[in-house]
């Protein structure tokens, strides 16, 4: 049985897309419109790309998000590796639900209670807040993406390839980098993307735990958004839809040809 | 879970456990606690007007302060229909778009679940794909949409369809729309993956047995899809309840939601105790909601996309 028709079927696939991309097409098509309104078509033009070169403090916070997305997916990519390790391979330990608890919990939490939290914990710790704890704050919130991900692989990763490597005299931590990472690296470097995606967007976490020499792209998107619609934003958007897609397509790509050149 | 055929050694897994363990008991936990803390200390009744010169001062002095709140915070939360108000409507906001959300999700997810079986994986990525894009961007978008000289009032006039625009934007109409389509994806894919998971001659034998087509879905598909739209239905609301971008910038002056009264709280009238205690409030609110999350999670760990580009 094939379940619904398949006219029916296509339609309502074509409308779900529709309803998925037509917003961001949307924003990309007016970030190349001459027209200073920004809902009226005033033909092709890169004006507003221009415009973005000039802007030094939007470059400068373009260049602070850059860094903290890489510094922060970097350490939620080794940490929530780790943990989805744990989860899988440690069958029962103390606390085991906690651990869970709190790496699944930041999934879906109000980020401003997990904003407010962080804030008041850096407060408390007399720490100045500045790009350091906004990359603790970003790694902790990529942190269960990573695991999520992560640990989805490893559950299909053949137990026996990891035994053959033991018998064969081969301690954990070789095994590890023989074995179990290249299995489970196109995991690794989705959940790094993830990290690294969630940190470059996030504006609520980074408005707590930031401080004011470190002013990230979103707070700078969201306070321009806040006084209207305007062509700039369209364009910085553009880039930043640009720079993730082509990161994830680069990303597949390179996963491909890792399996094409693997040996088998 | 399978017994380890050798176990690692103990101090390498110490490290694996212990290096996240530490990392979120640090940065996770222990700000909860100290929000909670700040929330009901009771130690200094009473010091009303909180002075607005807070991030001038010393982090030392500022931590002291912290200490010494007190139930006020609370009280002022009682006494202040605001919250209440704000409360109920984000309760009531998320209710009405977790349902909007898996009534329009969930037909795409069964189109994709019976989709060809090598057409799935590009679905699938096509369905996440628009969370991978700036969340922020995406609101924006509807924004410029919504407006009453926006493009969806464009193209209806155009049409000839509406003489005079449609009041959307700045309404919580708009709110559940931006709520709607940020969530989308985070409903499909659990949707998807209980759908997938059905033995299909179940809906066999019940045709075969005479039922129609529209019987088979209320009987035996919906009722077997019932984890993912459990764990979707958590999953676009819990985090909803607590939206502060999309009400912001898509809501009005009649939109009243928690997130957005804890970041004026915060950032707008410097009120720290009153937002940490909204915060406590708010997780209290969803504490049962999360704790039946994290049973589906810690469960089976596979609410969240397998199939990743």
């Amino acid at each position: 049985m094939r379940g619904a028709a398949p006219l029916p079927r296509a339609f309502v696939l074509c409308l779900g897309f529709l309803f998925l991309y037509a917003p961001i097409a949307l924003v990309i098509l007016y970030s190349f419109n001459a027209s200073r309104l920004a809902t009226v078509w005033g033909g092709w033009s890169l004006r507003w790309y221009g415009a973005l070169l000039e802007n030094e403090q939007l470059l400068a916070s373009a260049a602070t998000t850059a860094e903290a997305a890489v510094a922060s997916a970097t350490i939620a990519t080794i940490l929530g590796t780790l943990a989805a390790i744990a989860l899988d391979r440690f069958a029962r330990f103390r606390s085991r639900t906690l651990f869970a608890g709190m790496i699944y919990a930041p999934l879906v939490l109000p980020e401003v209670v997990m904003g407010l939290a962080l804030l008041l914990l850096f407060v408390s710790l007399g720490l100045e807040r500045g790009f350091v704890t906004l990359v603790v704050a970003h790694a902790t919130l990529g942190l269960g993406f990573v695991t999520v991900i992560v640990r989805a692989r490893l559950v299909g990763v053949d137990r026996t390839l990891e035994e053959a490597a033991a018998d064969l005299g081969a301690g954990p931590v070789t095994t590890f980098c023989r074995i179990t990472l290249p299995l489970i690296f196109p995991a690794v470097a989705a959940g790094f993307l993830l990290a690294m995606t969630l940190s470059l967007d996030d504006l609520v976490l980074a408005s707590f735990t930031t401080g004011p020499g470190s002013t990230t792209l979103p707070m700078r998107i969201y306070s321009e958004v806040r006084l209207g619609v305007s062509p700039q934003v369209n364009a910085v958007s553009t880039l930043m839809i640009a720079f993730v897609w082509l990161s994830l397509a680069a990303a597949a790509l390179l996963d491909r040809w890792r399996r094409s050149t693997r040996v088998p | 879970m399978i017994a380890r055929h050798r176990r690692p050694a103990q101090a390498g897994r110490l490290v694996v456990l212990g290096l996240p363990y530490l990392w979120l008991l640090a940065f996770f936990l222990a700000p909860f606690a100290l929000v909670l803390r700040v929330a009901l200390s009771q130690s200094a009744l009473g010091r009303p007007p909180y002075t607005p010169v807070f991030d001038t001062l010393d982090p030392v002095i500022l931590s002291q302060k912290l200490r010494e709140l007190s139930l006020d915070a609370f009280a002022r939360l009682a006494a202040d229909s605001l919250y209440l108000d704000a409360y109920l409507g984000s309760l009531a906001m998320a209710a009405a778009a977790t349902f909007v959300t898996l009534v329009l999700a969930f037909p795409m997810a069964l189109a994709i679940a019976r989709s060809d079986a090598r057409l799935r994986p590009l679905l699938l990525v096509l369905v996440i794909a628009p969370f991978w894009t700036s969340a922020l961007v995406r609101v924006y978008a509807f924004i410029m949409i919504l407006k009453d000289e926006g493009l969806l009032n464009l193209a209806l006039r155009g049409l000839g369809l509406i003489d005079a625009p449609l009041h959307i934007f700045a309404t919580n109409t708009a709110v559940l729309i931006g709520i709607v389509y940020a969530y989308f994806p985070f409903m499909v894919l659990p949707l998807y993956a209980a759908l997938d998971a059905q033995d299909k001659t179940l809906r066999e034998a019940a045709a075969d047995l005479g039922a129609a087509p529209l019987q088979v879905l209320a009987r035996i598909t919906l009722p077997l899809a019932w984890p993912g739209i459990a764990a979707g239905s958590l999953m676009v609301f819990i985090p909803a309840v607590g939206e502060f971008v999309i009400p912001d910038l898509l809501g009005g002056s009649g939109t009243l939601m928690i997130g957005t009264v804890l970041w004026s709280d915060f950032f707008a009238n410097r009120d720290w105790p009153a937002a940490a205690a909204a915060a406590v409030v708010l997780l209290a609110l969803l504490a049962g909601p999360l704790a039946l999350y994290e049973r589906l999670q810690v469960k089976d760990g596979a609410l969240t996309p397998r199939e990743t580009p």
